[in-house]
């Protein structure tokens, strides 16, 4: 049986949707990262308290012809990494995050 | 620069973004430095709702760093309430301070927030020197407790350390204080005019020849030689056409307490009002910003021939305040004849030791350079 997972954006970084490309500043190192655009959807979506399952049907399967297994795994896989960059937090219980979304009209 | 940095510079210039912006929370200040431009007396300054309603626009229009700077940042009673407010909107907030008002809790707050840094003004390393640079009997033992506490919280601090005639043989021993305490250190030689236009405190600058030997320092510049290598002359034609004099009005610029905002926070070029304007139509439009853009290094009155026109530092803010943006920055060509021993055809023009002159029309236009000038040199941590 798997474990509903969560994910949240790291409590210290910066954030910017900059020319359609989603900026991320490490609040550790000031390393920045650019998120491709699926990446992107899972950032924004990570309020915390959505199970990861939840956001990958809603912002991914629904846009991309990729059915919700594969995409579970990948989204697990890149939540994984993007939390060993410091830059997401991942859990296996609901996180709070009061955050709003980063604003992205630039 | 990573490459990454790089690209995002160039992206935001090809884009019209302003990555950057530096708010000025209040001229209002508990030291008195004596270099300092600004006049601290409070003109009416943005209100709590009036910076949340302007973070909100400059988060839209795509700003990611956002400098928080004065005056002395923590006189504001609701720093921490703009400061939350920026860190929720996602900006990579810097502060500039004296820290002489950071306790302990005030420390804990700024690394809650995830602030990026804190760049914190110091002089010196000793107490009796700061404190008479600073005009505030204590505020060296505070100013180090500050960071310490800082420090201690890991917060990423950084000694901003201006030189003059007061304080620079002094240097040395604050970057060993600054590696001691775990602390980033960044040195600027250059004091500017006030804010009313009066140039007086130009005669606390460094020497030629102190200022020659700052250049000559390994530990400041890193490889002196090539730091302080013959000019390569001008830039190439083609090169000159594309080439921008630096970011202000291009992607960053700068707001005052009281809704001005400037191409830099060194560029005191009237282009607006955010309490009258949106930033984003000030921004776009404004006629004033339109005209900074258009200059390239082509057309640069005495720039652009120059043999110092690959390696200069020329500010156009400074040249602004001399009475010519298009026009080269004396205290640029004085840095690098310092540099290099080769004097500009602006010195040269000018005649052996000239010094700059307040320039016709000047007086009247605001500078708001001081201590917040053009850090130039940044050590690692």
């Amino acid at each position: 049986m798997s474990t509903q997972r969560y994910v949240a954006r790291a409590a210290n970084v910066a954030a910017r949707m900059i020319g359609g490309e989603m900026m991320i500043m490490s609040g550790s190192d000031s390393s920045l990262y650019s998120l491709n655009e699926t990446a992107s959807i899972l950032w924004q979506a990570a309020d915390g308290v959505t199970p990861l399952a939840q956001i990958v049907e809603q912002h991914i399967c629904a846009d991309y012809a990729v059915d919700a297994a594969t995409a579970l795994r990948d989204a697990e896989e890149l939540a994984e990494e993007l939390a060993r960059q410091g830059i997401l937090v991942l859990s296996d219980a609901p996180l709070p995050d009061s955050r709003p979304p980063a604003k992205a009209s630039a | 620069m990573s490459g990454l940095m790089h690209e995002l510079g160039a992206k935001a210039l090809k884009l019209g973004i302003p990555l950057s912006v530096q708010l000025d929370l209040t001229y209002r200040c508990n030291e008195r430095c004596v270099h300092c431009y600004l006049d601290h007396d409070d003109h009416g300054e943005m209100t709590t709702p009036e910076i949340k309603d302007l973070l909100d626009q400059l988060a839209a229009a795509g700003v990611l760093f956002l400098i928080l700077s004065g005056g002395e940042i923590f006189l504001r009673r609701d720093l921490f309430e703009i400061v939350e407010y920026a860190r929720k909107l996602m900006f990579s907030v810097k502060l500039k301070t004296n820290a002489v008002m950071i306790r302990k809790a005030k420390a804990k707050r700024i690394a809650d927030l995830g602030v990026a840094s804190v760049q914190i003004s110091l002089y010196s390393h000793r107490a009796e020197v700061h404190d008479a640079i600073t005009k505030l009997p204590g505020s060296f033992a505070h100013t180090i407790k500050g960071a310490r506490l800082l420090r201690a919280n890991g917060v990423r601090v950084i000694f901003a350390n201006v030189l003059m005639k007061h304080n620079v043989d002094d240097y040395a021993e604050v970057q060993a204080l600054a590696a001691g305490l775990g602390v980033e250190y960044s040195v600027d030689p250059t004091i500017t005019p006030m804010l009313d236009g009066d140039r007086s405190i130009l005669g606390l600058n460094i020497a030629p020849e102190e200022l020659e030997q700052v250049f000559r320092d390994s530990t400041l510049v890193g490889n002196a030689e090539e730091f302080c290598a013959p000019p390569s002359g001008p830039l190439a034609e083609a090169d000159a056409l594309d080439s921008l004099p630096c970011s202000a009005g291009h992607t960053a610029c700068y707001v005052s307490p009281y809704g001005d905002l400037y191409p830099c926070v060194q560029f005191p070029l009237p282009s607006g009002n955010v309490r009258n304007t949106r930033f984003l139509e000030i921004w776009q439009n404004s006629a004033a910003l339109k005209e900074v853009r258009a200059i390239t290094m082509a057309e640069l009155q005495g720039c652009s021939s120059c043999v110092h026109g690959g390696s200069c530092s020329r500010c156009p803010g400074l040249a602004y305040t001399e009475g010519n943006m298009r026009g080269p920055s004396t205290q640029d060509c004085e840095k690098s004849l310092a540099r290099t021993g080769v004097p500009s055809p602006n010195l040269l023009q000018k005649g052996p030791a000239t010094k700059p002159e307040p320039a016709a029309g000047a007086g009247s236009q605001r500078s708001l350079s001081g201590n917040h000038a053009v850090i130039w040199m940044a050590a690692q941590r």
